[in-house]
């Protein structure tokens, strides 16, 4: 279903082709990086460390050196020293502890043997002497006057007054409108709440990969799954010390990454111990490897304060919001403060975020990052309100909802956005008025992101039968192929299928930023068009010489070039015609596109979750879900459905099941898909996709980013059905059956309030 | 260390193959055999995307030993399309777009397939058990659910 607001029409954008790469994933054929195999290849091992927070003492890898088969160990003094303050620190000590170990599962040396069974009994020799230090586990931990500091520089950023001794805060970050003591004056009603919720990881199900072949020369190819090639390169280049231009790096497929994959763990290894060796080593996390050392999302206390009018007119919020990042500093505090009261007009607000280290994994970006806690808090709040005023939850978020010209929270006012028109989508759909069965509860809660634009290059190369090859630095993580060969499609008025859209290589197309901020099918797409507009114009001249017309009286319309001139008829020229004679009539036809991408259309979306509950075990089971979000315009409508679905698949997981468990040393206690549950086929019912399209003003389509914001309203969504149907307010994640079912006996049994 | 030699047939051809006797079924499928189809996702039996069919049963390759498929007849995704011609199951997968990143794809198709051979008209239930052990982290299963709907009711047309 899909609501549209007068746009053009177009001839291939919108429609839904079957993707360029899926053959190959279908049949089995599609070669991911841990398919990859070169001749005389090693297998490479991470050592890892078994401690939450330990100086490294002494490592003796004299024993695995000497062991069959094994050709190169490295550790840490291996490479080049870097101190804080250095641009990338945090990522070169992550990927390899130098005088510190962090957390569980910090890589401590790694080894390449013949056989990864050789490799791994050599690993098992690398004797690493440790000296054991207090772990920093939670965020009371964390900010106690007497916690151990886990870096010795960390001076909090943003502090005021400035910091003068180190501690585990790496940023503050405030910002305010309006005055809040006057808002909350004028408030009639005022409820403050606190929420706190635990690190979960991405769970993409390729586990991080990658082979490195470096030659004599000191050149190296690296294979890798990752969401930036070109950012594996220079963090490669600058772990290592080398210059960028001796190392290529080719994306191979990608087996999700939902922003996991946007910083890297073992291509410098890999590299390091190829350069030693001498031979093409390859490297594959197991499952294990992969929980306890990437990329969770962070875990939050959340205290959120909101005041409304009895009309229900909020008039002031104030947030005090704390992210835990894992062992480095990172950006979720950041990121929680500029989402948490973007959606809604609150003319008067302060928040406050701190940015909290703790020995666990570093954190890393999950779908639209902090924003889903920050939703999570401020939905259900807004629940509560609604309830107490007697205004429906809908009619509250209508009423409050941004719109085009409102001012952001972030100082500047919003472009066109379709938030109004996400909730009335919902609103209108039959689930909103659908009748509920006994145990069931519906919830309703909305959702934003910013979405980001950063470096796009795109190629476009004409072959000589009329078909084309468009070649971009984005890796593919959800269906952007096939919309670039739309966009291509459209410009060029060619069939999607005879355009082959490849994901080219750091030495095959310009500079790239990751694939995140869901920027591809944006920034991406700018760039596709920009070169297809340049190609256009070349192909206008190439047929004005075939015809001896000039270019000012030939058009490009649907793949053909059109005389438009007075001197008598010309046939058109199609593009077959014109690359054939290419050579004749100024060689080649190829066309570049590169831009830095503004404008990112901010993304909303709106949620209605059905939860049917059993009170007897407190086991929740969403038995209906409807997600509007707008996407300005949908290039390829299955894979915008894809995205929001596959949002909302984790976030109902988020919601109910998924936690990082550690034990009081900071062991991790389920570091498996069995002991930590993502949601499997018989946990979710349909998902009802509807795609707005509020085009937004600065694409050449009207594109807004899709893939992050359908991850942002499940959790509240599923805590208002779930209060819907029990009468109890959960405000800790997960909200798995032991919580609910405390919840409910605390509430003196079922659908009490 | 020996190898141990098996013997058994895989995507209806006979096949042989040298292995370590600890090595899963999965890495001598993809490091010995060469088919690359099935993937390692968990090494646990948690995520199915190295689901094979071994003598009619639909498993995990990570848990099954190398030397236990002597004798056996193994199907793997690179076994279901004959020819030209695709399965109806990855017919319906690329037509409704019931995958995104693939990594799981061929495990999927392989467990739907088992599904669809021992029950041809399954209701959304049946196929949603049927395919609880094996995980999706991109899609939701709400296209894939409807991909093997469509397959059944393609196989049960014609």
């Amino acid at each position: 279903m899909t609501v549209t607001e007068p746009k053009p029409s177009y001839k291939y954008v919108g429609t839904r082709p079957v993707r360029h790469d899926g053959l190959e994933k279908v049949t089995g054929r599609a070669r991911f990086a841990a398919d990859l195999n070169m001749s005389g290849q090693l297998h490479g091992i991470v050592v890892r460390s078994p401690h939450a927070h330990a100086r490294i003492v002494s490592i003796d890898t004299s024993e695995a050196e000497a062991m069959p088969g094994v050709k190169a160990v490295i550790i840490g003094d291996d490479f080049p020293a870097v101190e804080p303050g250095h641009r990338q620190y945090d990522m070169c000590i992550n990927v390899i502890a130098r005088d510190k170990v962090l957390y569980e599962g910090h890589a401590v040396a790694a080894v390449a043997a013949s056989t990864r069974d050789q490799a791994q009994a050599a690993a098992a020799a690398v004797k690493v002497e440790y000296d054991v230090l207090p772990a920093v586990l939670t965020i009371d931990q964390a900010l106690a006057p007497d916690a151990p500091v886990l870096h010795a520089h960390m001076m909090t950023a943003g502090a005021n007054p400035p910091a003068e001794e180190p501690s585990n805060i790496s940023n503050i970050t405030r910002f305010s409108g309006g005055e809040l003591d006057a808002g909350f004056a004028e408030a009639d009603l005022v409820i403050e709440r606190e929420f706190t919720t635990q690190p979960v990881h991405q769970g993409y199900i390729e586990p991080h990969a990658c082979v490195a072949d470096t030659g004599q020369d000191g050149h190296t190819t690296i294979w890798c799954s990752s969401q930036g090639h070109f950012n594996v390169r220079s963090s490669t280049a600058t772990l290592l010390g080398w210059e960028t231009t001796r190392i290529r790096v080719i994306p191979a497929e990608i087996g999700g990454g939902f922003g996991g994959k946007t910083t890297i763990y073992l291509e410098p290894l890999a590299v390091a111990l190829s350069a030693k060796a001498g031979r093409p080593v390859k490297m594959v996390m197991t499952r294990d490897e992969v929980f306890r050392a990437t990329g969770p999302a962070p875990g939050t206390k959340l205290r959120i304060k909101l005041g409304v009018q009895s009309d229900g007119n909020l008039v002031a919020g104030d947030a005090y919001l704390i992210y835990t990042n894992g062992a480095y500093a990172g950006p979720g505090g950041l990121l929680g403060a500029m989402t948490v009261f973007e959606s809604y007009k609150i003319p008067n607000f302060e928040v406050e975020a701190l940015d909290v280290v703790i020995n666990t994994a570093r954190s890393a970006a999950y779908r639209a990052p902090a924003a889903p806690l920050t939703a999570y808090a401020l939905e259900t709040m807004l629940d509560e309100l609604a309830e107490e005023l007697g205004i429906d939850a809908m009619d509250l978020r209508l009423k409050n909802a941004v719109a085009e010209g409102d001012p952001s929270t972030m100082g500047f006012p919003f472009a066109r956005i379709g938030f109004v028109e996400c909730l009335e989508a919902v609103r209108d759909h039959p689930h909103f008025t659908a009748p509920l069965g006994p145990n069931q509860g519906r919830g309703l809660a909305a959702g934003y992101w910013f979405n980001i634009g950063e470096s796009s290059s795109a190629t476009v190369n004409l072959n000589e039968d009329g078909t084309a090859t468009v070649v971009t630095g984005s890796p593919d993580i959800g269906g952007s192929r096939a919309s670039m060969a739309l966009m291509a499609a459209e410009e060029l008025g060619i069939d999607p299928h005879d355009i082959r859209p490849v994901v080219g290589d750091t030495e095959a197309v310009g500079f790239t930023d990751i694939t995140e901020g869901s920027r591809a099918t944006f920034a991406t797409g700018m760039a596709v068009v920009e070169a297809c507009r340049k190609m256009v114009v070349e192909l206008r001249g190439r047929a004005a010489k075939m015809m001896g017309a000039d270019i000012d009286d030939v058009d490009w319309v649907d793949g053909q070039a059109v005389y438009t001139g007075s001197d008598g008829d010309k046939d058109p020229l199609s593009m077959a015609a014109i690359c054939a004679k290419a050579k004749r009539t100024g060689g080649p036809l190829t066309a570049t596109g590169s831009l830095e991408a503004h404008g990112a259309g901010p993304g909303f979306a709106v949620h209605l979750c059905d939860v049917e509950v059993d009170q007897e075990t407190g086991v929740v089971r969403v038995v209906r879900y409807t997600a509007s979000q707008d996407a300005g315009t949908a290039i390829h409508p299955s894979y915008v459905e894809g995205q929001i679905q596959g949002g909302v698949a984790q976030g109902v997981g988020w919601a109910l099941n998924e936690e990082y468990i550690y034990d009081s040393d900071g062991v991790m206690e389920n570091p498996s898909f069995l002991d930590y549950r993502v949601p499997v086929a018989s946990d979710l019912p349909m998902i009802d996709a509807i795609i707005v399209e509020v085009p937004n003003p600065a694409h050449p389509y009207g594109v807004r980013g899709v893939g992050e914001t359908g991850i942002v309203p499940p959790i509240p969504a599923v805590a208002n059905a779930i209060y819907d149907a029990t009468g109890c307010r959960l405000r800790d994640l997960p909200m798995s059956p032991i919580r609910v079912l405390e919840a409910i006996t605390a509430n003196g049994g079922s659908n009490g309030s | 260390m020996s190898r141990v030699h098996v013997t058994c047939t895989i995507n209806g051809d006979p096949a042989e193959f040298l292995c370590d006797g600890g090595q899963t079924l999965l890495d001598a499928l993809r490091d010995e055999v060469g088919l690359t189809g099935a993937k390692e996702g968990c090494g646990t039996g948690d995520c199915g995307a190295c689901s094979i069919v071994m003598d009619g049963r639909l498993l995990c390759s990570c848990l099954v030993l190398a030397p236990e498929a002597e004798g056996t007849t193994i199907s793997t995704v690179e076994g279901m399309a004959s020819g030209d011609d695709l399965h109806p199951l990855q017919q319906c997968f690329l037509e409704g777009a019931a995958l995104q990143c693939g990594v799981c794809t061929p495990g999927f198709l392989v467990a739907a397939k088992a599904l669809l051979d021992r029950n041809p008209d399954p209701t959304e239930t049946e196929i949603r058990y049927g395919l609880a052990g094996n995980l999706c982290r991109c899609t939701g299963y709400d296209k894939i659910v409807r991909a093997v709907q469509a397959a059944a009711a393609a196989i049960n047309e014609s």
